[in-house]
């Protein structure tokens, strides 16, 4: 018996409003298996947003998911702002050569014009696509890297630690270009019908900065940006740890935040319970390797930790799910979503 | 010498360049190069490490205190200095990938150690077997990034093995952090999770070989 009484939408924004939908909501965040459906190479498929658009709703269809995903590769950005992109069969497009190859630069720097910018351009037309095929059945997440994480790919890591401590002058410079255009291009993708906007900011973690810096950098970045952005926000720490900042990102205007498995998730979900949606936090990297029973338990253990009274979303850690990851894997996934999350929750499990 | 050590540390953690730096030179008066290494700076920065790996301190204070030491070590031990461990030889590389914070940290960690190493950048796994052979490299430091340039390790230890090298491989980066048996899987030697374990690790492979 089929007992879903919601579609993705429904499903979704119980979950954004902390109640029970008729089961946990899920988020397969694959971007690399699209090109395995259509039997196409990762570089040919992120060519055309056809392509995307095709290979994320026949993605939604195997595995039966609650969204589809924008997000077609990281440096899909750096390639707007003019730098390199390399490609390779089997992973993610990574970002080549820093472009800022000297901190004096960011004096000079023009924002990319989001209209008129290929790439960018793709991204938007696989969003309309996406949008024209699902209407309001199920949310279309669009994806903006944060000013303060961006310019890891913009100027290389090192370098660009080095500026946020010691050089705060061209680090506000920078903050303030990346800043209008990722408004701009957070816009852009709602209004081409993206539903809501992942904001990655993995700089923002813990991990990364401490809470200290991270108040004075990253937690007033986000502050600013966010309120600009015209659709609801879910801040993303791509696998960083989040606990010592939460009350920090909330206060920033995220409607949700993605979590890391290198924190307990029960105390996550005990920290935003009401407050913030928590996205997470299947072990990506893992996963390649998990058996059918490895992924049923590990399902299970995510919803038990933090399904109950809404306000999850089950999903990887990191906001993209390796390419080795088998097809099985991903089945299960949705197969244990369905047998474990109903609302409500058995927690006798 | 402890507090000494713990004096160091906070004025790395404070990123306080000309503190660590005056520290350094007073220190200097009294202690040799090697010994102002091994009781001041490196007691500091594994200090450090330690409690990264205890979320209590970020990653952006391992690196800058990683860099602020390896350059007033290289003063006192600039490079090529004889009192640098160099032997067996060493090297470190980024696999595949341009984000090469962790193999900076790493490198910078065992350079203020006291130790000497080649630092190949970002190479492919053809490149780094060819530069291994080239300088007979005897202990191979490989950082990544994507769990896919991670998989990749495996070719370079089996093409290093059918050039006929014997070369102790350590990994270390973001997907052996995520998949403990990840580094087996590669066929590396082994792995660490933190600079601070990396150059632990180092000083007892160098010493085996020795």
């Amino acid at each position: 018996m089929n007992s879903e009484t919601m579609t993705s939408m429904q499903r979704v924004l119980a979950a954004l409003s902390h109640k029970e939908a008729d089961r946990v909501p899920y988020f397969l965040l694959v971007t690399m298996h699209g090109a395995r459906e259509l039997g196409l190479s990762i570089e040919e498929y992120f060519s055309r947003a056809e392509y995307v658009a095709e290979g994320q709703l026949r993605m939604r269809a195997r595995y039966g998911h609650d969204c589809l995903y924008g997000f077609l590769y990281a440096p899909v950005e750096i390639e707007a702002w003019g730098g390199e992109v390399i490609y390779t069969p089997d992973g993610p497009p990574n970002s080549g050569r820093p472009f800022i190859r000297d901190a004096g630069m960011i004096n000079h720097l023009k924002p990319p014009r989001v209209d008129k910018t290929p790439c960018l351009g793709k991204v938007l037309k696989a969003i309309t696509l996406m949008k024209e095929r699902v209407g309001d059945e199920c949310p279309i997440i669009g994806v903006v890297m944060s000013p303060f994480s961006v310019p890891v790919m913009q100027m290389g890591f090192g370098p660009y630690l080095e500026l946020m401590l010691e050089q705060p002058e061209l680090f506000h410079k920078l903050m303030a270009v990346n800043e209008a255009f990722c408004v701009a291009w957070a816009n852009a993708q709602l209004a081409a019908g993206a539903t809501a906007i992942c904001y990655f900011d993995p700089v923002s973690s813990p991990t990364i900065v401490s809470r200290e810096t991270y108040l004075r950098t990253g937690f007033s970045v986000a502050k600013r940006v966010l309120a600009r952005i015209k659709g609801p926000p879910a801040t993303h720490l791509a696998s960083g740890r989040v606990l010592p900042v939460i009350d920090d990102i909330i206060q920033t205007g995220a409607a949700a935040v993605g979590v890391s498995c290198l924190e307990d998730l029960a105390q996550i979900k005990a920290a935003c319970r009401g407050k913030i949606t928590v996205i997470g936090n299947l072990n990506g990297i893992e996963m390649r390797r998990w058996s059918i029973q490895d992924t049923e338990m590990k399902v299970r253990q995510a919803i038990a930790q933090a399904g109950q009274g809404g306000g999850f979303i089950l999903s990887d850690n990191h906001g993209e799910i390796p390419w080795q990851v088998p097809e099985d894997v991903l089945l299960a996934i949705g197969e244990s979503v369905r047998r474990w999350g109903r609302y409500p929750l058995d927690m006798s499990i | 010498m402890a507090e000494l050590s713990e004096q160091f540390e906070e004025a790395l953690l404070a990123l306080d360049r000309l503190k660590a730096r005056q520290m350094v030179e007073e220190a200097a008066t009294r202690l040799t190069a090697l010994e102002l290494v091994e009781l001041m700076v490196v007691p500091a920065l594994t200090r450090i490490g330690i409690r990264w790996e205890a979320g209590e301190t970020d990653l952006s204070q391992v690196y800058m205190s990683g860099r602020i030491c390896e350059e007033l070590v290289d003063r006192l031990l600039p490079p090529g200095d004889p009192q640098r461990t160099d032997q067996p030889p060493m090297a470190i590389a980024s696999l595949d990938d341009y984000h090469l914070l962790g193999k900076r940290i790493v490198y910078a960690m065992l350079r203020a150690a006291g130790f000497d190493l080649r630092d190949y950048g970002r190479v492919t796994a053809e490149e780094v077997i060819a530069k291994v052979k080239a300088d007979r490299i005897k202990v191979l430091l490989l950082s990544t990034l994507m769990l896919n340039s991670a998989l990749h390790v495996a070719g370079v230890v089996d093409g290093l093995k059918a050039s006929g090298l014997d070369v102790k491989v350590v990994v270390g980066g973001a997907p052996f952090n995520f998949d403990d048996q990840l580094w087996r899987e590669v066929k590396a030697d082994a792995t660490a999770v933190s600079a601070a374990e990396a150059v632990n690790l180092v000083r007892s492979i160098m010493e085996e070989l020795s």
